[in-house]
């Protein structure tokens, strides 16, 4: 039996909010959660599924912490970038891993940022490849 | 024919190292090698990039120059030699990161890197049959070459989406018609199991890509009755810029009417995306009228002559999702200590 750790089952159930960032929406007032939920706070049950993908058009950086130390799993990606990151239409913040990025110094809060779809992790030699979506600087400033 | 390209998009790596760096490391002469290949950068991808992920972004691109809900989709195509999985397709992961419908046709081809031009033909094909309504298409490729070999100075990562439609009122580029012509050639290969492919000795110009670049490209004209003089723009597979430029001018092309599509000398040889990628930066300025010849290639051998001419929608479609001259622009130079971690080149004990 060839070694591989990722528990499948678990990694499948999540691909929506992996690959698309899907999110809750309140019908009844428009609040968006992520991860998504089933009851909003103005009391509604009424709640549809979105990917941020399409809801949102611009992503800020708000703040950023880079990791040096990492569990096993991410020791050859080293340093680790997470950024908090929001929409203002619909209002929404994330915490989402920054790639892409060669000089922290060039991460500013309040700098523009794009979702990709990347590997989040290869499960050893023989398991499965993960994908997700991270954030990282925009190639172009979305005019709004 | 009535099928044509709805909306493209593409997607490079934003690391880049340059021919100078490589042949530094190797000892080569800097000089001696641009001169060799005319390759000035390639790009490199990032740790967390593959064929997969690198697709996912063109088909995206892809879908919002289209103007169409993924769920408008009928088929998603894929052409790549460098599947990060042996066995599970790359197809069906764009179905779920792209949101299309499950009732899809969906499966990945590969014929070195020519496989994404037939998946564009046979989805015309079925497009002018009536069989789908809108086909989306990508190739994506994240190739290697062995360290210090030729091919390391080339040998890239990209990818390219087009979405193909038989609805005229979205169409900014019909497929007039295509030639294809094909061999058993053994220029290139690489073995199940090998990392790096090898190329077959005195192999790789004139009985391979000459000639079956040339044979489809005359074959195509004579079919459709056109001269060197009917087309506006030829853009041919680019395994560096030497061997583009020289088919041109053998088939009687100006270079002029070549350089609009050459991306190799500045992201080196994308595999499957390379001449679709050529294509995707010509759509970027052609005019409406224009027309364009594209000649793919894939080794162990074939080549797909394609006529397409531009129709008005093409200025409107530009703007509607990054443009391949502003991620040229949009890049990190990176050494190739960088270069072999990304690429996973450090023989290591634990991965992850
Ligand atoms: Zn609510």
């Amino acid at each position: 039996m060839p070694d591989y750790n990722v528990p499948v089952p678990r990694y499948w159930r999540n691909i929506p909010t992996y690959y698309r960032l899907t999110v809750s929406r309140c019908r009844s007032c428009g609040r968006v959660y992520y991860p998504p939920r089933a009851r909003c706070v103005c009391g509604s049950r009424d709640i549809e599924q979105v990917s941020l993908l399409d809801a949102c058009r611009k992503f800020r950086l708000a703040e950023f912490t880079v990791l040096h130390s990492v569990s096993v799993d991410f020791e050859k990606q080293k340093p680790l970038i997470f950024g908090l990151v929001k929409c203002e239409n619909p209002e929404v913040s994330l915490v989402s891993p920054i790639t892409d990025v060669l000089n922290v110094g060039d991460l500013q809060s309040g700098i523009e940022l794009e979702p990709v779809f990347r590997v989040v992790k290869r499960d050893g030699s023989y398991g499965i490849v993960c994908y997700g979506t991270k954030f990282r600087i925009a190639t172009r400033e979305v005019k709004v | 024919m009535r099928a044509g390209i709805a909306g493209w998009g593409t997607y490079i790596p934003r690391f880049r190292i340059s021919t100078r760096e490589i042949a530094r490391v190797w000892g080569d002469d800097p000089l001696r090698i641009r001169d060799l290949y005319l390759i000035d950068e390639k790009t490199v991808e990032n740790y967390d990039e593959d064929a997969v992920t690198m697709a996912v972004e063109a088909a995206r691109r892809a879908l919002a120059r289209a103007e169409i809900s993924p769920r408008d989709v009928d088929c998603v195509f894929v052409g790549t030699e460098s599947k990060p999985y042996a066995v599970k397709p790359v197809a069906s992961i764009l179905i779920d990161a792209l949101g299309l419908r499950y009732d899809v046709q969906a499966v990945d081809a590969e014929f070195a890197c020519k496989a994404a031009s037939d998946m564009m033909l046979l989805t015309a094909l079925a497009i002018e049959a009536g069989r789908y309504k809108h086909g989306l298409v990508v190739g994506s490729d994240a190739s290697q070459g062995e360290p210090g070999e030729h091919l390391d100075y080339s040998a890239s990562a990209g990818a390219v989406a087009y979405v193909l439609t038989g609805d005229r009122e979205k169409m900014c580029a019909e497929i007039e018609g295509f030639y294809s012509y094909c061999s058993d050639t053994p220029d290139f290969w690489r073995r199940d199991g090998s990392p790096f492919p090898v190329h077959g000795e005195g192999f790789t110009g004139e009985p391979a890509y000459f000639r079956h670049i040339i044979a489809a490209a005359r074959g195509l004209m004579e079919k459709l009755g056109l001269k060197p003089n009917d087309f506006d723009y030829v853009v041919f597979h680019q395994p560096n810029t030497r061997f583009p430029l020289r088919v041109a001018s053998v088939l009687g092309f100006p270079i002029d009417k070549a350089k609009p599509g050459i991306v190799v000398d500045r992201i080196g040889n994308t595999y499957n995306a390379s001449a679709l990628l050529g294509l995707a930066k010509v759509l970027e300025i052609a005019k409406p009228g224009s027309r364009i010849l594209v000649v793919t290639y894939g080794s162990g051998a074939g080549s797909n002559a394609i006529s397409l001419v531009v129709t008005d929608k093409i200025e409107h479609k530009r703007e509607l999702a990054d443009k391949l001259s502003e991620q040229l622009e949009k890049k990190i130079l990176i050494d190739y200590s960088m270069n072999l971690r990304f690429r996973k080149l450090i023989k290591m004990l634990h991965s992850g």
